[in-house]
């Protein structure tokens, strides 16, 4: 029961003092603020050391996976290197630990990102199809904005206009829509965190 | 004719991709050399940093990781540029840890192509978790969250950060990201200190921060690839005024090249695949 109520009220309290110190421009007010940011700051630094631990049972724990025993060993292989390097000989512009990051890490992760250019190819030319009004209307509206965010599209006399238009006025008009109602929604779920009536993050 | 409409309509999946793979790579060797014209939100960007007076500081967030540098690296780099010509001094921090190690790349070109100073044409300050902390840290004292830079100097025997305590002293903040990051840095930044701000973030995300350049929350922005070789196109032709054209670089500009012919077959894809699909209704209803 303890295990439930203490958090609570951990998040109670400072939900509360918290918001209220927004308002109140007390020196009081102001070095709760500066204890918060630093404590704020110290918690994510040790989220790092959770999730480095997370990683390392996670793949621990498939080394007894035939299936999936090489993938999980070159991943704590990896680590393992990269840490040793960053800690031997440190991570300065000119590091090996910087190298192996440039060289080797980035492209491999972007390359991943990039494969998304032939999904995108194959599903537009199976899916976007003119089925319905609403279809169509994407569809040209979709035709449109992708023609004018190429080079070429800066070439045709008002394109680049059309595209300032369909981004600053009907996509704006929808997008300002959601931003609110996500706002409103983020505020309600704020307090129902705060008052303790969403108890998720608890652990169901 | 109509067959064969119908038989482009259901192209085999590998035709698709080695047309794209050819498609991209084409550019990539036979450079196109297009012009890049700049957009509004470019061009406010641009304008406001080169209009900045000499010795002022500007704060960049390298919010990313090598996921999303195709587009972003390149706004970092012609950022920096732009910056150390105009003798603006870009302070260089990063919300994610990923973000510092391609900070610490686009830095090293400045160094080696401009002959640009660590710690006084710039500076790199490195990463901090902490996140919505980190961006009302610097509001408060950036000495208190980054008490030295990425390699351990102290801040205070740093010259370029001589004058610099919060926001208050920094022109304009930049952040770079392929996430919602640059909102936070409104909610925060932008909301309790009144920072003046711009972002770089990818095109798929583009359309998500025009309703804060409307209210004027971001003063300009680079959008995607094109605004990388907008800005890149704009950097270049200032190097090449200033006789310093070894030091201009061409990753957004070619890469928006193989970016618009890439966008052109997914284009004309479309165009076949709702040709072949009006053929095929037309001769299930004969």
């Amino acid at each position: 029961m303890l295990q439930k109520k203490v958090p609570l009220a951990i998040v109670f309290v400072f939900g509360i003092v918290s918001t209220v110190q927004y308002f109140v421009p007390h020196p009081l007010s102001q070095a709760y603020y500066d204890l918060m940011l630093k404590w704020l700051i110290g918690v994510g630094s040790m989220a790092i050391f959770l999730a480095l631990a997370s990683f390392l049972r996670h793949h621990y724990s498939k080394l007894k996976n035939k299936k999936q025993a090489p993938y999980s060993l070159i991943a704590i292989i990896s680590f393992l290197f990269m840490s040793v390097v960053g800690f031997a000989w440190g991570t300065g512009p000119s590091s090996l630990f910087q190298k192996m990051f440039i060289y080797v890490q980035a492209p491999l992760q972007a390359t991943m990102f990039s494969l998304l250019a032939y999904f995108m190819a194959s599903a537009s030319y199976r899916a976007f199809r003119a089925k319905s009004l609403e279809a169509t209307l994407l569809l040209v509206t979709a035709f449109l904005v992708m023609f004018s965010v190429t080079t070429f599209g800066n070439y045709v006399k008002g394109v680049p206009s059309l595209l300032e238009w369909i981004m600053a006025v009907p996509n704006m008009a929808s997008k300002r829509g959601i931003a609110i109602g996500v706002s409103l929604g983020g505020i309600a779920t704020s307090l129902k965190i705060i008052l303790g009536i969403e108890r998720n993050w608890l652990g169901g | 004719m109509r067959d064969f409409f119908i038989k482009l309509a259901s192209l085999n999946r590998t035709v698709i991709y080695t047309i794209i793979t050819i498609g991209v790579i084409t550019p990539l060797v036979i450079p196109l050399n297009l012009k890049q014209k700049m957009s509004p939100p470019t061009e406010r960007l641009y304008q406001y940093i080169d209009t900045l007076k000499p010795g002022s500081h500007i704060l960049i967030s390298t919010d990313y990781d090598p996921s999303t540098m195709p587009e972003l690296q390149p706004m970092t780099v012609a950022l920096i540029k732009h910056a150390v010509m105009r003798r603006v001094i870009p302070i260089v921090v990063s919300l994610f840890p990923q973000g510092v190690a391609l900070s610490l790349d686009a830095a090293q070109k400045a160094k080696e192509e401009l002959n640009a100073r660590p710690d006084t044409d710039y500076v790199i300050l490195g990463y901090k978790p902490g996140f919505s902390a980190v961006i009302l840290g610097i509001g408060e004292d950036i000495r208190k969250i980054f008490p030295s830079n990425y390699s351990g100097i102290p801040i205070d025997s740093i010259p370029a950060m001589k004058n610099v305590k919060t926001y208050k002293d920094i022109a304009l903040s930049i952040s770079l990201s392929g996430s919602s990051t640059p909102l936070a840095w409104v909610t925060y930044a932008y909301t309790k200190y009144n920072e003046k701000l711009a972002c770089g973030v990818t095109a798929v995300s583009a359309a998500d921060f025009y309703p804060y350049l409307q209210t004027g929350q971001f003063i300009g922005a680079l959008m995607g690839m094109k605004g990388a070789a907008e800005y890149e196109y704009q950097v270049n032709k200032l190097l090449k005024k200033r006789k310093l054209g070894a030091a201009r670089s061409f990753f957004a500009i070619r890469g928006m090249e193989a970016n618009s012919i890439a966008h052109l077959l997914i284009m004309l894809f479309i165009v076949i695949g709702n040709i072949g699909y009006f053929l095929m209704k037309k001769r299930r209803e004969v």
